[in-house]
């Protein structure tokens, strides 16, 4: 028997999709009623996936399992709730709550439905984090997507629209690639519940093994396009640079849907109890990983502003953690989890303060001028909202110079803050060998390096960026900034302070998820055994 | 039967391929519809090709899988249809906003020059 609590588990699905809904019957100049009812969905949000990660933690491997319409396991579609989903779902819900305040400064006005189309996109951010079924993956990731597009083109302008169609296209494409990943799967194996693959693929025949990884492929192809592992992310930095502020921030959390897929999908299927398949991802992962932290170092020297420097970061951020999952070791991917985090929230926050301290200068004003000329730039306005009115905040520059210097920190993963404990997880797991006499492999110290070196040239980058932003330019105005503006970042940025501090248990429960996610059998017998209530009997007795 | 489908299905996909990497908008958004044609086949040819098979029991029948076509794959393939008919209806909007605001119906908004 249910208890009312047993079914909060879709709620985090069910209430953005009523609130987005909902706003859709009020009028643009009412916009404070959508504000409101948008507000509103995001603090429940954020209080449920609150008690949904408690609740998960409360046990030892734990996951709690929803039977939509209550078929049993293999046949219905269910949603699955373990440490993993918990975490992406609050993450998600910080990330929204501090971009929708950040928005109702300014940022709601330019266009008209930015309020549903978060909402919307919360609906298959989190409806991706549950499912524990192949095919309405697919479906939530093309909610995101749908809302996604609407995003990336918010406010409108020639950038926009341009960057916008570049992004529509090739999610298009890797949209196809996953249903033909989908559809091989269900083709070999028979069935798409992600635990009963799981189950199935160790056992599956050796004629068939080879159409299995071709379709696997062609899924983690798409899922990598999301992630954005080089050579697919071409389209990543041009884009997020494009997307208004809080768009972009709000897409800091899009790349790392296509990471969670993998860490799902990949351990599940391809763990190490997959039989003769076990641990055919990895070697692609780790090299894809340890060329995109190359490819994004490469460019985040080139990178001649700032949202430029932070779409670079994202990619540094992907491949280091794509690199992590293909060394397939728990330890080292308990560091990945909380690197993750505290990427997701510090580029979240980098995202809205670029913004910020942006405003009032001119364009290109990050470039040196030499470069300015040899490149040709001329300017290509995109369309900005009004002025902002309001009370000046005293010493912004201060408090906008603190943000930053605490979010270059976090990104490069530098000590006193928690990015350097994250990559020290991750460093540490990698040194700690696997071979008996305890030696580490030649691809570790490559990784190794690649790490440290990363750290290092995005400091650089960081360092540049910030002295002409925010030291370097004497004559510059001190940039209208708004409360509600600055509270989110300064809010995302001590939530990271707050993960620093509390460094312990954060990672014994990131190690406590890598854990479960590398030994998957409780996870899948506890969705295998979900219990169902059988139907009422319309018809007698059959 | 399986040859006709899967050439339909590969020159379909190879056509549509070819023009998704063609200059024009136009030509893009025509090689998407012709991929996603062939995806939606490729999923129905996954529930194995049958003629003559219904997909669902009658009432009150007591049913023999081996009589039955997959229905799985055919539920598939409607929600595939479905999701791609609404994100290229979409694309189509993208691609005319575009053509206004840059004036060219290049997918990088500008013409190359030619030489």
């Amino acid at each position: 028997m249910m208890g009312w609590s047993d079914h909060l588990l879709v709620a985090p699905i069910a209430l953005p999709l009523v609130a987005g809904a909902l706003m859709l019957f009020f009028d643009d100049p009412r916009r404070f009623i959508r504000a409101g009812v948008g507000i509103a969905a995001t603090v429940a949000n954020l209080g449920l996936s609150a008690a949904l990660l408690l609740s998960v933690d409360a046990s030892a491997d734990l996951t709690k399992v929803y039977l939509l319409g209550s078929w049993p396991a293999p046949f219905g579609i269910v949603l699955a709730l373990d440490r993993l989903s918990a975490l992406m779902l609050v993450l998600t819900a910080v990330l929204a709550m501090a971009v929708l305040l950040f928005s109702l400064a300014r940022w709601h006005r330019v266009g008209v439905y930015f309020h549903p189309l978060l909402q919307f996109l919360l609906v298959g951010l989190n409806g991706a984090f549950l499912t524990g079924d192949l095919f309405n993956l697919f479906v939530f990731f093309e909610v995101l997507l749908a809302a996604s597009y609407g995003l990336v083109l918010y406010g409108g302008g020639i950038a926009r629209i341009k960057s916008g169609m570049h992004y529509v296209v090739i999610n298009l494409a890797a949209s196809f690639l996953f249903l033909i990943g989908v559809s091989l799967l269900y083709g070999v194996t028979g069935t798409l519940n992600l635990s009963d693959l799981a189950l199935r693929v160790p056992l599956i025949a050796p004629g068939d093994r080879m159409l299995l990884e071709t379709g696997a492929a062609a899924l983690i192809v798409a899922f990598l396009v999301k992630a954005g592992m080089w050579p697919l992310s071409f389209w990543l930095p041009g884009t997020y640079a494009a997307a208004a502020a809080p768009v972009a921030a709000v897409f800091a959390i899009m790349t790392k849907v296509g990471i969670y897929a993998l860490l799902r999908f990949s351990f599940l299927l391809f763990g190490n109890g997959a039989g003769d398949s076990a641990g055919f991802v990895d070697q692609g992962l780790l090299y894809g990983g340890m060329a995109t932290i190359g490819f994004g170092m490469l460019g985040i020297l080139a990178a001649q502003d700032m949202a430029r420097i932070a779409g670079f970061a994202v990619l540094i951020s992907t491949g280091t953690l794509l690199a992590a999952i293909g060394t397939n070791r728990s330890d080292v991917t308990a560091g990945a989890l909380f690197y993750l985090v505290i990427s997701i929230l510090a580029l979240g926050a980098f995202y809205l303060l670029v913004e910020l301290v942006e405003r009032g200068r001119e364009f290109g004003a990050d470039m040196l001028a030499v470069t300015r000329e040899a490149f040709g730039y001329t300017e290509e306005a995109i369309d900005e909202p009004d002025e902002v009115v309001g009370p000046l905040i005293p010493s912004m520059m201060a408090i906008l110079g603190l943000s930053f210097l605490a979010s270059a920190l976090l990104i490069s993963g530098l000590p006193p803050l928690a990015g350097f404990v994250a990559k020290f997880a991750i460093l540490s797991g990698l040194l700690r060998g696997i071979a008996p006499d305890g030696s580490i492999a030649g691809t570790d110290w490559v990784l190794v390096a690649l790490l440290i070196l990363s750290g290092l040239l995005v400091l650089i980058a960081m360092c540049r960026a910030g002295i002409q932003a925010i030291w370097g330019a004497e004559d510059r105005e001190v940039p209208r900034v708004m409360l509600l503006e600055i509270a989110p970042v300064v809010g995302l940025l001590l939530v990271c302070v707050g993960l620093t501090i509390w460094a312990g248990p954060v990672l014994a429960y990131m190690e406590a998820t890598a854990r479960s996610l590398h030994n998957p059998a409780s996870h899948v017998s506890n969705v295998q055994a979900a219990p169902h209530i059988k139907p009422l009997s319309t018809e007698s007795g059959k | 039967m399986e040859l006709v489908v899967a050439l339909g299905i590969g020159v379909l996909t190879g056509s549509g391929v070819w023009l998704l990497l063609r200059p024009r908008t136009f030509q893009v958004i025509i090689g998407l519809s012709l991929i996603s044609y062939a995806v939606n086949l490729f999923i129905f040819s996954m529930g194995r090709l049958r003629t003559g098979a219904a997909p669902i029991l009658q009432a009150g029948e007591v049913g023999d899988p081996a009589r039955y076509a997959d229905p799985l794959p055919q539920a598939l393939v409607l929600t595939a249809i479905v999701i791609g008919f609404a994100t290229t209806a979409l694309f189509l909007v993208v691609l005319l906003a575009a053509r206004g605001l840059t004036g060219t119906d290049h997918v990088d908004g500008l013409e190359r020059e030619r030489r």
